[in-house]
């Protein structure tokens, strides 16, 4: 498998009145040609922010990447200028964001919004660029796509201004397309259109997609891959039924065991305790073990490492270190994991 | 779109009406007489005087008279200004007062854009501060003071501009300035907040993520977003410099509606400050009209009732 792009040990954080946010604080992935990684974890757990920095698009001048590489193609995007960076995005990294209503301009027609990449990134007349952009709006299902193109966004619903945001994202064919919640703020329907218009999407085009959310439910029918963030790090990582069926870590149980399901009526829905850490004053041990039952007291000195699970799957937690304990999951998050390996994770959700 | 400026025209006339009504009686009020004690006129000859000019009717026939003069087009005949009708003397002056008008607003529109665009792209850098503290004092301080200083050290120290009186262009430059300060403070003021929000909203991103240059995210995405709000205040503001001319005209003599205007409250010349007034009240719905009609031009959300258009 080619690798498109590897983020090595990336830091962000944010200057800030009170002093320092270590809004990301060391992560690495990698993400292969084709494939769709799911990054999910609980609010503030620095998945945009991530995102932002894969674009260098962090608020200047008071975010910034402190320190790792994030390698696309082989180069760092760390090191790139803003011109070498304009170049890059919505041609080859492009963006889907989380608000439809708010991430189309007010006053520009939808059309100009579209040919805009297309113009910039293909050197395209603006009579190529217009019929690519029906094109594309074809493509994610709009109807009467020529009149369309003349309208301005509060002419179109939530769900079909994402859709024009899609189109958008997707004009100039590009390798990787970040969708950052992109069905959060619409309702279950048109979430689960969106959601089978970018995989039909992928199939067609093959760009690699990660796709962040806050919902594992979702993760279940498009990802590949999951990774799992907790205060700025990536605390589990593995192939989608890595973590469906056979997840390591507490906080990864925790999310399976909070996450509603068509047949879990018969279980009691479990939060995880507690709230995430403050990023100002980051803990010296395991950020999670202050609401990890299982906590050893080794969590609360020192970080665990990432231990190998297998080649595909780690996992940050010292429950994998041979001379802890054997403990397993909670029992109700073993059910669920049981059931989703019995239905097989890619329809556990249906 | 015809039918709703057919309406808001309806609405104008209406408009008029009720100031010319409120404005004619309110003057009657005023204190004092079109014939001062100085100009040693006889009982009789005051008789004949006020005689002439119906002064001597009762308030309702004066107005009665004086609407249906006003219906015709017909501002009566002004009583100082060698009897002339006061139509005539609108028209010969508003000339200096409509050019100084528009310069002013113009120019000041345009630099406080400029600089309010420039103060947000340096945010809280030491140009921001500097404009802003321009902007601050072209708002607080009146237009006369600036109309004095520039006086003073332009013109009668430096003798790079005529002091005053009207004539060729570089008469029109210092009231111009004079009067331009307000409205390009308030511009600049208006573009820095605006434009700082609009560059922190999200389509601002969606734009960055398409790979748009920073070009192109100021000025087509951003400016035209931030100066939308700007054109609420350019009623406001087209009518502070309004009153602004009177002041300044006079400081600079110019001929202008203005500096008559003072001159006709001074010496109670009823129908000339009546026409002024019209004028004036006139102007201020015209340009609540246009800018309603521009708003609707450089905002697509925004669609006229009343008229399919
Ligand atoms: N502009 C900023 N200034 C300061 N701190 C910030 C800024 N943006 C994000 N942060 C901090 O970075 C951390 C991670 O935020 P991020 O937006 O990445 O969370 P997230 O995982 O995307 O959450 P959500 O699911 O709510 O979108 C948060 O603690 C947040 O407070
Ligand atoms: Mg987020």
């Amino acid at each position: 498998m080619s690798k498109l792009l590897e983020v090595k040990d990336l830091k962000v954080s944010f200057n800030t009145y009170n002093g320092e946010v270590q809004a990301v604080r060391g992560v690495t992935f990698d993400l292969n040609k084709g494939e769709t990684l799911a990054i999910v974890g609980e609010s503030g757990s620095g998945k945009s922010v991530t995102s932002m920095a894969l674009m260098q698009l962090l608020p200047k001048p008071h975010g910034y990447v402190k320190s790792g590489e994030i390698l696309f193609e082989g180069e760092d995007i760390v090191k790139k200028s803003t011109r070498d960076m304009q170049k890059i995005r919505g041609k080859d990294i492009s963006m889907v964001f989380q608000d439809p209503m708010s991430s189309l301009n007010p006053t520009m027609k939808i059309g100009n919004q579209i040919m805009e990449g297309l113009i910039k990134h293909q050197n395209m007349n603006r009579t190529n660029a217009r019929k690519k952009a029906v094109e594309l709006l074809e493509l994610v299902g709009i109807p009467h796509p020529e009149t369309r193109l003349n309208q301005y966004p509060h002419q179109f619903s939530g769900g079909m201004r994402q859709r024009v945001v899609v189109a958008i994202a997707l004009a100039c064919n590009p390798k990787i397309l970040i969708a950052d919640e992109p069905t959060t703020a619409l309702d279950v329907t048109i979430q689960a259109q969106i959601l089978e218009l970018m995989k039909d999407i992928q199939k067609e085009t093959d760009s690699a997609i990660i796709f962040i959310t806050h919902d594992l439910g979702v993760v279940a029918n498009v990802a590949d891959r999951v990774a799992v963030m907790y205060a700025g790090k990536i605390v589990e990582i593995g192939t989608t039924d890595d973590i469906f069926y056979n997840a390591k870590h507490p906080y990864t149980w925790g999310l399976l065991g909070s996450m509603p399901t068509l047949d879990s009526d018969e279980e009691e829905l479990f939060a995880i305790p507690g709230s995430p850490p403050d990023l100002l004053n980051p803990p010296k041990g395991d950020a999670f073990a202050p609401r990890n039952e299982f906590a050893l007291e080794i969590d609360t000195v020192m970080e665990p490492p990432m231990f190998k699970v297998s080649d595909t799957h780690y996992a940050a937690t010292w429950l994998l270190h041979e001379d802890a304990p054997k403990i397993e999951p909670p029992e109700s998050v073993q059910r669920r994991m049981q059931g989703f390996s019995n239905t097989g994770s890619k329809d556990g959700e249906k | 779109m015809f039918r709703y400026i057919l309406r808001r025209i309806l609405y104008m006339a209406v408009t008029l009406f009720i100031i010319a009504t409120v404005s004619f009686f309110l003057m009657k009020m005023l204190p004092g007489s079109p014939l001062k004690a100085e100009d040693k006129l006889s009982e009789e000859q005051r008789e004949i005087v006020l005689e002439k000019y119906g002064l001597n009717d009762p308030v309702p026939v004066q107005y009665v008279r004086y609407i249906g003069g006003l219906v015709k087009g017909d501002l009566g005949i002004s009583f100082t200004f060698d009897n002339t009708p006061v139509t005539k003397i609108l028209m010969d002056r508003i000339g200096p007062s409509a050019q100084l008008g528009a310069q002013a607003l113009l120019i000041g529109t345009f630099l406080g854009i400029l600089l309010g665009l420039i103060a947000a792209i340096s945010h809280n850098g030491a140009l921001d501060y500097t404009s802003t503290i321009l902007a601050v004092l072209g708002t607080s301080i009146p237009s006369f003071v600036f109309a004095g200083l520039l006086q003073r050290y332009l013109a009668v120290e430096w003798e790079l501009f005529p002091v005053a009186l009207w004539g060729t262009f570089e008469h029109t430059i210092l009231p111009t300035v004079a009067l331009m300060i307000f409205p390009m403070a308030t511009a600049a003021r208006f573009t820095r907040t605006e434009m700082i929000e609009v560059m922190g909203s999200n389509f601002i991103t969606t734009a960055r993520a398409k790979g748009v240059s920073e070009y192109g995210i100021i000025f087509k995405h951003g400016l035209r977003n931030a100066l939308i709000p700007l054109v609420t205040v350019m009623g406001p503001m087209a009518v502070s410099l309004m009153t602004g001319t009177l002041v300044i005209e006079k400081i600079f003599a110019v001929p202008g509606i203005g500096e008559q205007f003072v001159t006709s409250v001074m010496v109670n010349d009823y129908p000339t400050i009546m026409g002024t007034t019209l004028l004036f009240a006139f102007l201020f719905v015209l340009i609540i009209l246009v800018i309603d009609l521009l708003y609707v031009l450089i905002d697509p959300r925004i669609r006229l009732t009343g008229g399919e258009s």
